[in-house]
């Protein structure tokens, strides 16, 4: 194909084998690219821009004075996976995240798990999102994490492994679900080639999973379904779109904390007409500030009152508070021994191999291999405070090592994976790039529902490791093949 | 629907029609200044600052009322909080606000036009550029009422938009009135004398009237007409009998919606009524600021009933 060039022997390249052929994914989209007029898909490309402005997919950046929106970058290359591969993830993620709602229920409850000597006891209180509050209350069907992220990376044909767990938050879909449309947009005679699952139901079950979670208080017997309300911290939230998209699609209320008040023991929203109930909110702003009676005193965004209603069995929250304690990282190195001992079956998602600083001897070792290892906090997320060793420069790396030494216990180490590539559009036509994978997965008292594929991040500059958009990675519309 | 979605249903409408009727009005300005000497040129310009209300803040940040400084101070000067640009960014926020209510083609018209009127009122708009401008706001009006007219659910909140709308022209209308009757008529005793009729002229411009006015008229430019057209005529859609009995009809949809009588209804049918037993030659005797000045009182007090009556606030 014009301009591509294909994988370097050392890394994975999902389109390509390391001859240059073409892996069978890729087969009937590579026939259809090559029908293509490059001056179409020169136009296609800007074309995309251009349709993400104007729906207004865009996100808030906050500089020093005027916040600004922008887009994240989409590329039209579809990211692709076989039926075959999607049926093996999809059992390592069911199988990890019921892993992960068990070991939530057990952190709160018993701590089984502490007092097997699996999970040390300073994990928890070393952790930030560790709620104290939560402990002996059981979440309407026992369920903690409803809406949960799995990142998963690719180093091989059969290589995936996790890279992370985003069980508090994941956000993201709403790109899943547009870069999905934007392609069937842009390339409608593509998909009449290329039978892909559909993601579009996602709002749909969303929506009935949420539903499915009502809490005991909630009256039925009159055949009402129960109401559904997204909490957003407002327009000027960064992922605010995605919190108006869900809403819209799924036929929720859009609620902020000020129209929200405690009335007669239930969460209730202020309508045209007076005071509803709401029965399940898939809340989008974090612990911290949801009650300002039981958590940050200061805050706005919550509700006064809500923990007292969800104790009592009048609201159910999605995720349920205090949930990000298992996206820590320290625990993520923990991930093996929790699957095992809450499954009683090995992992079928392996982890990264995680070096955990707390520990002296893997402190030794991280130290003396700075240069090959990547560093992370263990709370930290979006890609911000971690060190990146075979990019680092000396001072940076020298700088680093000071932190690392003076608080061990906040970071853990990862071996520099050569991740996956996937090619991208350029002006020079097709160019690889490294890709991770995060499947969006909902949970209920009805079973765990992934929808085939999920958001695929890609590193838009060449060589580079980093996915994270406020980092400059972009995204791909993302394609499990039907059988 | 929310109290506060409705809300911004209601002042994401009231901003759109705002910054329509103000481009509209420095479009009526800067054809009368092209076709005046200088001096009445400046006088035009000073009247559309004294119709927004925005003589003080100009005068204290600019020394004459030449176009270029008048219409960027309109349109886009930080000094004027209440200028265009923020006005259509308050329809975009509300329109935010409101995302889930409104359909994705009213969105999308509403995002689309903001994001090139923002970058074009980013910098001085020069003469050449402003036909530019004062025509995609015009059209930008269109478009999304359009949009609203051929997508929306005819729900609460297409009523709550369409309310935000007509109290906002009514409001428009009757001060554009009362400000050039009072540059030209000072006393009653005028009333009947021949008119300026360039100045009337520019008045029926300001409310997109001016072919209508002359449909009906075929020609004859008197303040007897002109208040007829613009108070009384139901027919036209900017006219303060036409707001009425818009609005009239998007409050009676919410009663019924609401199962519920309301305070903003039954002030609604006192203001109606107060217009439709009046001819012209009462509202002269009344004295047309005063008649004027009563109709914009009335306006403002539905609007806040309908802010009450529907929890629009916590």
């Amino acid at each position: 194909m014009a301009g591509d060039q294909p994988g370097t022997p050392e890394n994975f390249d999902e389109m390509h084998f390391a001859g240059g052929d073409i892996r069978p994914a890729y087969d009937a989209y590579c026939d259809w690219y090559q029908e293509q007029e490059p001056a179409l898909l020169k136009r296609k490309n800007a074309e995309a821009d251009e349709s993400f402005r104007r729906t207004g997919i865009t996100f808030n950046v906050y500089g020093e004075d005027e916040a600004e929106e922008r887009l994240i970058p989409f590329d039209m290359v579809p990211r692709i996976i076989t039926a075959a591969e999607w049926r093996k993830l999809t059992r390592g993620i069911e199988q990890r995240v019921s892993a992960l709602n068990a070991f939530l229920y057990d952190l709160y409850h018993r701590q089984e798990i502490v007092r097997a000597g699996r999970l040390p006891e300073r994990l928890l209180r070393n952790n930030d999102a560790w709620l104290p509050n939560m402990v002996g209350m059981t979440p309407p069907g026992g369920i903690y994490t409803h809406i949960v992220g799995i990142d998963l990376v690719r180093t091989g044909p059969d290589e995936f492994f996790v890279l992370e767990d985003n069980a508090r938050t994941p956000s993201g879909v709403s790109y899943m679900l547009e870069n999905r449309e934007t392609m069937m947009a842009m390339f409608p005679d593509l998909f009449s080639k290329v039978a892909v699952e559909p993601v579009s139901n996602y709002p749909r079950r969303l929506a009935r999973s949420l539903a499915a979670c009502a809490p005991p208080k909630f009256d039925g017997s009159s055949g009402d379904k129960p109401t559904v309300a997204v909490l957003t911290p407002g327009i000027y939230n960064s992922a605010y779109f995605e919190h108006a998209f869900l809403a819209d699609q799924m036929g929720a209320e859009l609620v902020e904390g000020s129209d929200l008040r405690v009335v007669d023991g239930r969460v209730q929203m202020r309508c045209t007409r007076g005071f509803q109930p709401v029965d399940v909110l898939y809340r989008r702003v974090d612990d911290d500030y949801l009650d300002p009676l039981t958590f940050e005193p200061d805050s706005v965004l919550g509700v006064p009152g809500i923990m007292d209603v969800y104790r009592s069995g009048g609201i159910t929250i999605a995720n349920a508070p205090g949930t990000g304690v298992s996206d820590d990282k320290a625990i993520y190195s923990f991930m093996p021994e929790i699957v095992e001992f809450y499954t009683g079956e090995k992992p079928l998602l392996p982890n990264v191999q995680t070096w955990r600083c707390a520990d002296t001897d893997s402190l030794g070792y991280v130290l003396d291999h700075l240069e090959e290892l990547v560093v992370k906090e263990v709370h930290g997320s979006g890609g911000y405070g971690m060190l990146i060793g075979p990019t680092a420069s000396k001072k940076e790396i020298k700088e680093f090592r000071a932190k690392l030494k003076a608080d061990p216990e906040n970071y853990i180490a990862q071996p520099t994976l050569s991740l996956s590539t996937c090619p991208i559009y350029t002006k020079a036509g097709l160019a690889p790039r490294h890709v991770d994978l995060r499947p969006y997965v909902l949970v209920s008292p009805n079973g765990i529902e992934i929808t085939p594929g999920g958001l695929t991040r890609v590193a838009l500059k060449k060589g580079s490791l980093v996915v994270n958009s406020s980092q400059g990675g972009g995204t791909k519309d993302t394609w499990v093949l039907k059988d | 629907m929310l109290g506060r979605t409705a809300n911004g249903l209601f002042w994401m409408f009231r901003y759109l029609e705002r910054a329509e009727n103000t481009s509209r009005l420095l479009d009526a300005a800067l054809r009368m200044a092209l076709t005046r000497d200088l001096e009445r040129a400046e006088e035009e310009w000073r009247s559309v600052i004294a119709t927004l209300g925005l003589k003080q803040q100009y005068e204290a940040n600019n020394d004459g009322y030449d176009g270029a400084s008048v219409w960027n101070f309109v349109l886009r000067d930080k000094a004027n909080p209440a200028n265009v640009r923020e006005m259509f960014c308050a329809v975009r926020n509300n329109a935010r606000t409101a995302r889930t209510n409104l359909s994705t083609q009213a969105w999308e018209a509403v995002n689309e036009n903001w994001m090139k009127l923002d970058k074009q009122l980013s910098r001085p708009v020069s003469q050449l550029a402003l036909g530019e401008v004062l025509a995609r706001l015009r059209r930008t009006g269109m478009q999304v009422h359009g949009a609203m007219d051929g997508s929306m659910l005819r729900n609460e909140g297409y009523h709550f938009a369409r309310a935000g709308t007509f109290i906002e022209r009514a409001e428009s209308t009757a001060r554009i009135l009362d400000m050039k009757y009072y540059l030209l008529l000072p006393s009653l005793s005028y009333v009947g004398s021949s008119l300026d009729s360039g100045q009337w002229d520019q008045v029926l411009r300001s409310v997109a009237g001016a072919s209508a006015y002359s449909w009906l008229n075929a020609g004859n430019i008197d303040a007897r007409g002109i208040v007829e057209f613009l108070v009384l005529d139901d027919r036209f859609p900017r006219s303060l009998a036409f707001c009425r009995s818009a609005l009239r009809t998007n409050l009676d949809q919410l009663e019924r919606i609401h199962s519920q009588p309301s305070e903003a209804n039954r002030l609604m049918q006192e203001s109606e009524s107060f217009i439709a037993h009046m001819t012209v030659d009462e509202i002269f005797e009344m004295g047309l600021h005063e008649f004027l000045t009563q109709f914009m009182a009335r306006n403002s007090a539905v609007g806040q009933a309908i802010a009450d009556d529907y929890r629009f606030l916590a």
